[in-house]
């Protein structure tokens, strides 16, 4: 049996869609008879048609102008659950996806569970699968209140797929008053330069870690061997809170969730959080120095070497190969 | 400026977590620790006091068994005192139970200009106690902040966003957010440890902050583990000790892939 009616929480760049929010519509279709999608900012015109194929058939999009889009988001949400009655609705595990939920939760005074990887259906029970003790123990959790449902859900959970629908029904919603909570104005926004494909849509990623022992062998062989491979490159936390990448790049419980072909870790040890971030990845290669390193415990390949005498080497092998 | 700061006491995560086979909440033995997560946020609240010349920096904590060794170690920073939630009937409690004991405990500290909290804990992780005290509060909340300065009454963030920052503002008071390292959490001094063990401490139970045991702990939670498994492990490869030609072995498993 399905539930009547799923949201999702979509998010957008301008007109791209985050594949996240594809994701979670792929896996709406499954859980309701009816998708819908709530589109806080971004291209509503732009954006019905792939959230349509994806499974929406109606966007109810508002625009947030300076306010913070969770903020606006949870007012108009609220108003909306109200009149439409939703089931379930699934946020991606994002900044604004978090805000939202927060907020909304404690508005319609519903209990939520974040850092989602599975949604499953007991009759009109709901239960929301994490990954706990950095991903060793899964753990469903159900509802037993009513609905609506709320649940975040960490992008790469599912995979997205298209359905072929028509382009959704647009309904433009105004903003609401969000009292005084609405009053944080966006006053600038910065973006931060990269260049390969993006982190987590890679094929290839090449992360590396406190290994590497400086801030400077981080371009020439972390960065050196992504551009060979057409990869990304990818970082532990233990650097990027030590400032020598920005957090962008951040792969683990705290960071990006990626799922490439082929992840490789340089002098990354393997704690949990940064497992739980990678290893889902189809292939794993990893050179660390340390024999007992935990990463070993999940590579294919595990190379016990110095970064620093591997790495060059296998860019010269490599260059001599191309 | 008065500043209240959420700072949670947790089991010292370098000891591997257990489940409780019963009640499949997170087992807590031993005496609980400051949350470091929560360390960013003392340290931002004792510098952004000073910086104002002057107020009360409050410490707000809900932890089973009148536990004290993690606001201790707060206190011996600079706080001035703190907030205790401590009951039994908030075992089991959810996010949205706990913040709103936490807002409730945050009106109680009295004349509160800024909240304080992490962007997650590191036990829970949940992410979202923030958002929920701000809006239960009626408050705006800035989240993920990298940056904090506040100037003539006019709060001041740099927000963390997927491709870069924003920079988002506000009035008071607020609850914002703090991501790990924005600042340098300081060392506690002898002196202040010494200090810290004659703060006060204002303990209090879920009927001392008006709320029904009915909202909070188990029945408040609203949800229910239904099943606790082991995660398919992934099996380990290969190990091949580098005696310089390390790197030949790696080729031959990239070309295998067809990655080069
Ligand atoms: C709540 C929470 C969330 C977290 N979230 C994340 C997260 O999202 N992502 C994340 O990555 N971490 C996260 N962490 C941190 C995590 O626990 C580890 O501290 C971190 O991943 C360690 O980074 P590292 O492997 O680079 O450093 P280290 O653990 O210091 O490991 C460095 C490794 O490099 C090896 N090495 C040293 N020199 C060389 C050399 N010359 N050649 C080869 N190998 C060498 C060493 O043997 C060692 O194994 C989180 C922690 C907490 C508490
Ligand atoms: N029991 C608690 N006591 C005090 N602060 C808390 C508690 N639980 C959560 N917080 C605060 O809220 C932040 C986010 O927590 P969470 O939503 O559980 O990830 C934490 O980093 C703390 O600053």
């Amino acid at each position: 049996m399905a539930l009547s009616k799923v949201w999702v929480y979509a998010e957008a760049d301008g007109t791209k869609p985050h594949s996240a929010t594809l994701e979670l519509l792929t896996k709406a279709r499954e859980l309701g008879d009816t998708v819908e999608a709530v589109l806080v900012g971004g291209d509503a015109d732009a954006l019905a048609g792939p959230l349509g194929e994806h499974g929406a058939t109606t966007i109810y999009a508002l625009d947030p102008g300076e306010a913070l889009a969770g903020v606006v988001g949870a007012a108009a949400l609220t108003e909306l659950v109200a009149t439409h009655q939703p089931d379930l609705i699934l946020f991606a595990q994002s900044y604004d996806g978090r805000d939202a939920l927060g907020r909304l939760s404690a508005a319609l005074d519903r209990p939520l569970v974040t850092n989602g990887t599975a949604v499953a259906l007991d009759g009109a029970r709901v239960s929301v699968g994490t990954a706990i003790f950095g991903g060793n123990t899964l753990v469903d959790t159900t509802f037993t209140g009513p609905g609506p449902f709320l649940a975040a859900i960490r992008p790469k959970s599912f995979t997205a797929e298209a359905s072929g629908g028509a382009a959704a029904a647009i309904e433009r919603v105004d903003v609401v008053d969000a009292g005084r909570a609405g009053q944080a104005r966006v006053l600038e926004r910065h973006v931060e330069e990269r260049e390969g494909p993006q982190l987590e849509e890679a094929a290839v990623v090449v992360s590396g870690g406190r290994g590497l022992g400086s801030a400077e062998a981080y371009e020439p062989l972390v960065e050196g061997l992504a551009k060979l491979l057409h990869g990304a490159s990818g970082a532990s936390r233990a650097i990027v809170d030590a400032g020598w990448v920005p957090y962008a790049k951040q792969v683990g419980q705290t960071g990006k969730v990626v799922k490439p072909k082929l992840y490789v870790a340089l002098g990354i040890s393997g704690a949990t959080q940064h497992l739980v971030g990678m290893k889902g990845s189809d292939n794993i290669l990893a050179i660390n120095k340390d024999s007992e390193a935990p990463i070993f415990s999940v590579a294919d390949l595990g190379i016990v070497g110095d970064v620093h005498k591997v790495v060059p080497k296998l860019i010269e092998a490599i260059k001599a190969k191309q | 400026m008065n500043i209240a700061v959420c700072v949670k006491q947790i089991p010292d995560p370098a000891v591997p977590g257990e489940l409780d086979p019963e009640s499949h909440t997170l087992h807590r033995v031993g005496k609980l620790i400051l949350d470091e997560s929560d360390s960013f946020g003392v340290e931002m609240a004792l510098q952004l006091a000073d910086k104002a010349g002057g107020g009360d920096v409050t410490l707000i904590s809900m932890a089973p068994n009148n536990e004290v060794s993690g606001l201790r170690t707060a206190l011996a920073m600079g706080a001035a005192k703190a907030v205790l939630v401590s009951d039994p009937a908030l075992a089991g409690s959810d996010a949205l139970s706990t913040a709103k004991v936490l807002a409730q405990a945050i009106t109680r500290a009295g004349d509160v200009d800024l909240v304080l909290t992490a962007t997650e804990s590191t036990d829970g992780y949940t992410g979202t106690v923030p958002n929920q005290i701000a809006q239960l509060l009626g408050w705006p909340s800035l989240t993920f902040a990298k940056h904090v300065e506040v100037e003539d009454g006019k709060l001041t963030i740099r927000r963390q966003t997927e491709a870069g920052y924003d920079v988002v503002e506000s009035s008071l008071p607020a609850v914002v957010s703090v991501t790990a390292g924005v600042v340098e959490p300081r060392y506690p001094s002898f002196k202040g440890i010494m200090a810290a063990k004659n703060k006060p401490v204002d303990q209090c139970t879920v009927a001392d902050l008006g709320l029904s045991s009915d909202d909070v702990g188990w029945s408040g939670a609203r949800q229910e583990i239904t099943n606790v498994a082991a995660a398919p492990a992934r099996e380990a490869g290969e190990k091949v000790e580098d005696d310089g030609s390390a790197h030949e072995r790696i080729v031959a498993f990239l070309e295998a892939l067809k990655v080069i």
